[in-house]
């Protein structure tokens, strides 16, 4: 086999390949949330959102507050007076106080650790769910993303109150009520726009929260490739080298 | 295969600039490596500076608290045992504290901020075990002419008031003094120096 | 040169004398090195072998440094990988090489075994190559899958649970045996334990030993390379094969080169897509372990998803477990099983060509269909492509004997 038909033959496995059907990825295509991990303005935003409304009941306790305030450009300082709430030194990570035997007993379950949300559910996700709370008609919350969650819609006051609006499907003799929308029964402090916006906010602030080390990774390793591409250099002359004896 | 026209300072060149760079790679690669050996931010937070309220502490009372796993001792140290520092001068091996470890804003007479508070690292500067703190001026089982200060006994030797290390014991130098300052008159903390305290 | 100099090398040739006399390097280098002749027509795929190599020593470096960090136990092990994450200086940075070095020492070790079909680097007088090399792969196989255990995320906790359970298909014994692989009624801290043993003690030992046997073995029948040639019936009046050239220094600077090349692809998944997607690092692996939730869809890491496709073809436990052993099992076998008199595609007849090429299609295709989530359509096709990966070896069988062949040249085509 040839350079040429080894060629050939990559190419013919590529095409037969592409032309299967293609694997469905999940249940449903969700709208891209546009987060934007080097907006450092955003992520400010995210923080004050997240512990404002989050951090009562859910943790992080794998983030370090002065680490917050380094990535984030805040200084110890200002994390100290604006996003801790408790008695907690600076280098303490973002726990909370509530028990979770407790919070069992209030919610059915505690409310999980938020430290790794953002890599297990993906900034996408974070994004639709928390734009997907409506009121049922017995007046509980509830979620078209993730049904029947414990989680009540902390940040109504901001989006509002939405309802669903329900469509009617057959399934064989039966008929269901599908939820086909929701629509905003009773506007909130913020427009669609801008709730759309610290959401985003939000979801940016917890995939940052995921893995602090990304924002360092990427610049570290931009110097890591030039390096290598200088050691590729060098090794190829190298090598041609001492093979035109073979030549 | 041949090794006519064979460019050997060609061939010597490149061997050297792919083995230097190579050489500086491998040191580079093995920085992370070594760096996370350093203390994790985990430990850094358990070893935060310690606040200290010194206001309720009586004159020649020792205060020991811990900070990053050491015994830290602050001394409130009375008039007496101030007005002895100076002339106990002939028998120390350092008194000016020029081979010893203190942060620049100690090292001075009373080896102190403020002379009435003496804070310092109690571990011996021998092998690390804890004096004891023994005020009384007199006669002592190990010392018949005790001047007050502190005494090891894993291996004797023997420390002023000021942490300063006496001739002819096996401690090579002073007690060292950790970086700390004032936040206030009555709180002391550990761990940072005077130009860090806004 | 200066006097220095000289006077330099003068007492460095003294010491290695000195040295020489005491333990055989010279001979060792000449041996394995300078005058170990290796085929002058090496292509891409043969970078395989020595990057696999540079793998294995990454992860045992990167390992040893985890383990400086890591907590086996299920209580602290999924927040001691967050520690390594987030407050070990550059922890992140070794994590990722130790995660992004398992899927690509898999990656390394597919393309090598790919190459062995292409040329019939197995064939004889290499069988026996063959079969520590695929020792080394079933080692490869145990090792990642115990390590992919330690995170003990989600991922980690109900792989295992699938894993081990297929030892429980096995008639009789399969109860009694998980358990006692388990130590627990479930999957628990006791297995954790043992599985990072396994993984950081036991099958590092076995592995290196194997590599050493591979590459003894290697040494003893010398390369095959991309015509299939054996270079050592062609020799000149020294003695040396007129085909081959001294490892050292020409297939040093070519795997010197090819580390780099190699090095600059490592470097771009580690900083810039360390979970690639999914496929390196899953999303469910960083929810903790909880063995009361199960997660939607569980599958194991990219590398095993062909053999898992064949276990999910098939609708009967005992019948899966056994057909997706025998997917592995049938390659030791490969050796006897292509009876062609050339060794090379090159000079095998079309034949060969569609059975190779076929072959590679369903082993990616199960792969891809192995993480999928399973639409009844998906099985079957599942069912087809392992039709198609068995039917490769019981093909070759027959086909080989008197397929079309070209005449193979004396010497190597450079």
């Amino acid at each position: 086999m040839g350079p040429r038909s080894f060629r050939v033959s990559v190419a013919l496995a590529l095409q037969v390949l592409l032309a299967m059907p293609a694997l469905a990825v999940g249940p449903a295509q969700l709208e891209p949330s546009g987060v934007n991990i080097s907006d450092t303005a955003a992520l400010q935003r995210g923080a004050r959102l997240f512990v404002n409304y989050c951090l009562s009941c859910h943790s992080a306790d794998y983030m370090r507050y002065n680490r917050l305030a380094e990535d984030l450009d805040l200084g110890e300082e200002l994390v100290m007076d604006n996003l801790v709430f408790r008695d907690a030194k600076i280098g303490e990570t973002m726990s909370i106080a509530m028990d979770p035997e407790d919070a069992d007993a209030w919610f059915g379950k505690a409310p999980p650790d938020l430290s790794l949300v953002g890599r297990a559910r993906g900034p996408d996700w974070l994004y639709a769910f928390l734009r997907s709370f409506y009121q049922d008609d017995a007046g509980g919350w509830n979620n078209t993303v993730l049904p029947n969650a414990a989680m009540p819609h902390v940040m109504w006051p901001l989006q509002g109150i939405a309802r669903p609006v329900y469509a009617t499907h057959r399934v064989g003799e039966r008929e269901v009520q599908v939820i086909e929308k929701l629509e905003l029964a009773s506007p909130g402090s913020m427009t669609p726009e801008e709730y759309d916006g610290a959401v985003r906010d939000l979801a940016t602030f917890l995939v940052y929260l995921s893995e602090p080390a990304q924002l360092k990774r990427k610049s570290i390793g931009i110097w890591v490739l030039l390096f290598l591409a200088v050691l590729v250099l060098l090794t190829y002359l190298l090598k041609a080298e001492y093979w035109r004896d073979v030549h | 295969m041949s090794s006519d026209g064979v460019n050997k300072e060609r061939r010597r060149f490149l061997v050297a600039a792919t083995s230097v760079v190579g050489a500086v790679g491998a040191g580079l690669a093995a920085v992370p490596f070594i760096k996370s050996w350093t203390p994790s931010a985990k430990a850094q937070a358990v070893g935060a500076p310690v606040e200290v309220d010194v206001s309720k502490m009586e004159s020649g009372q020792l205060l020991k608290v811990q900070w990053r796993g050491q015994t830290i001792g602050i001394l409130r140290r009375t008039p007496d045992m101030l007005a002895d520092l100076p002339r106990l001068d002939p028998e120390l091996r350092d008194p000016d504290s020029l081979d010893s470890i203190q942060p620049k804003y100690v090292a001075n007479e009373s080896r102190a901020l403020r002379p009435e508070f003496l804070v310092v690292n109690m571990h011996c500067t021998h092998l690390g075990c804890v004096p004891q703190m023994i005020p009384q001026v007199g006669p002592q089982p190990f010392d018949e002419n005790w001047r007050g200060g502190f005494y090891c006994p894993c291996h004797k030797s023997k420390f002023d008031v000021a942490g300063r290390v006496y001739k002819a014991v096996p401690a090579p130098t002073n007690l060292t003094v950790p970086p700390y300052s004032y936040l206030d008159d009555q709180t002391l903390i550990i761990g940072v120096n005077p130009e860090d305290t806004a | 040169m200066g006097k220095p100099a000289s006077t330099l090398a003068k007492h460095a040739d003294a010491l290695l004398n000195w040295v020489d006399e005491r333990l055989p390097v010279l001979e060792f280098w000449d041996a394995h090195l300078a005058k170990y002749y290796a085929p002058k027509n090496f292509n891409f795929w043969y970078y395989m072998g020595s990057l696999a190599l540079l793998v294995l020593v990454i992860q045992i470096v990167t390992g040893i440094f985890l383990t400086m960090h890591y907590k086996p136990s299920a209580a602290e092990a999924f927040a001691s990988v967050e520690y390594i994450m987030r407050d070990v200086p550059w922890g992140w940075l070794i994590r990722y090489m130790h995660s992004t070095g398992a899927s690509f020492f898999f990656i390394l070790v597919y393309l090598h075994m790919f190459r062995s079909l292409l040329y019939g680097s197995h064939r004889k007088p290499r069988e026996l190559l063959w079969i520590f090399g695929m020792l080394i792969y079933l080692l490869l196989m145990a090792e990642a899958f115990f390590g992919y255990v330690l995170p003990w995320g989600q991922m980690s906790y109900w792989g295992a649970q699938v894993i081990i359970n297929l030892f429980g298909a096995i008639p009789k014994i399969g109860e009694p045996l998980t358990e006692w692989i388990r130590g627990d009624y479930f999957i628990s801290d006791a297995t954790l334990n043992r599985f990072f043993a396994l993984h950081v003690v036991a099958v590092p030992i076995a592995l290196l030993g194997l590599v050493v046997l591979h590459i003894a073995a290697l040494h003893q029948t010398g390369s095959n390379n991309p015509d299939g040639i054996e270079i050592k019936q062609n020799k000149d009046e020294q003695g040396v094969p007129r085909d081959g050239i001294p490892f050292h220094p020409y297939y040093t600077v070519k795997d010197i080169f090819g580390a780099a090349m190699f090095l600059l692809l490592f470097a771009f998944v580690i900083f810039f897509w360390p979970d690639a997607g999914g496929l390196f690092l899953e999303h469910d692996n960083f929810a903790p372990a909880d063995p009361l939730v199960t997660p939607e869809h569980i599958k194991p890491v990219w590398y095993f998803t062909p053999f898992y496709a064949i276990l999910k073809a098939v609708p009967d436990k005992l019948m899966g477990v056994i057909l997706m052993g025998c997917s592995v099992v049938v390659l030791f076998f490969l050796p006897w099983l292509d009876r062609s008199p050339v060794k090379s595609i090159r000079y095998k007849g079309a034949w060969y060509k569609i059975l190779v090429f076929a072959f590679a299609i369903a082993f990616i295709r199960l792969g891809m269909l192995g993480m999928a989530e399973g639409t009844p359509a998906q099985t079957w096709e599942m069912r087809v492509w392992t039709f198609v990966y068995f039917a490769f070896f019981v093909l070759l069988f027959f086909l080989s004997k008197g397929g079309k062949t070209k005449p193979v040249p004396d010497r190597v085509r450079h």
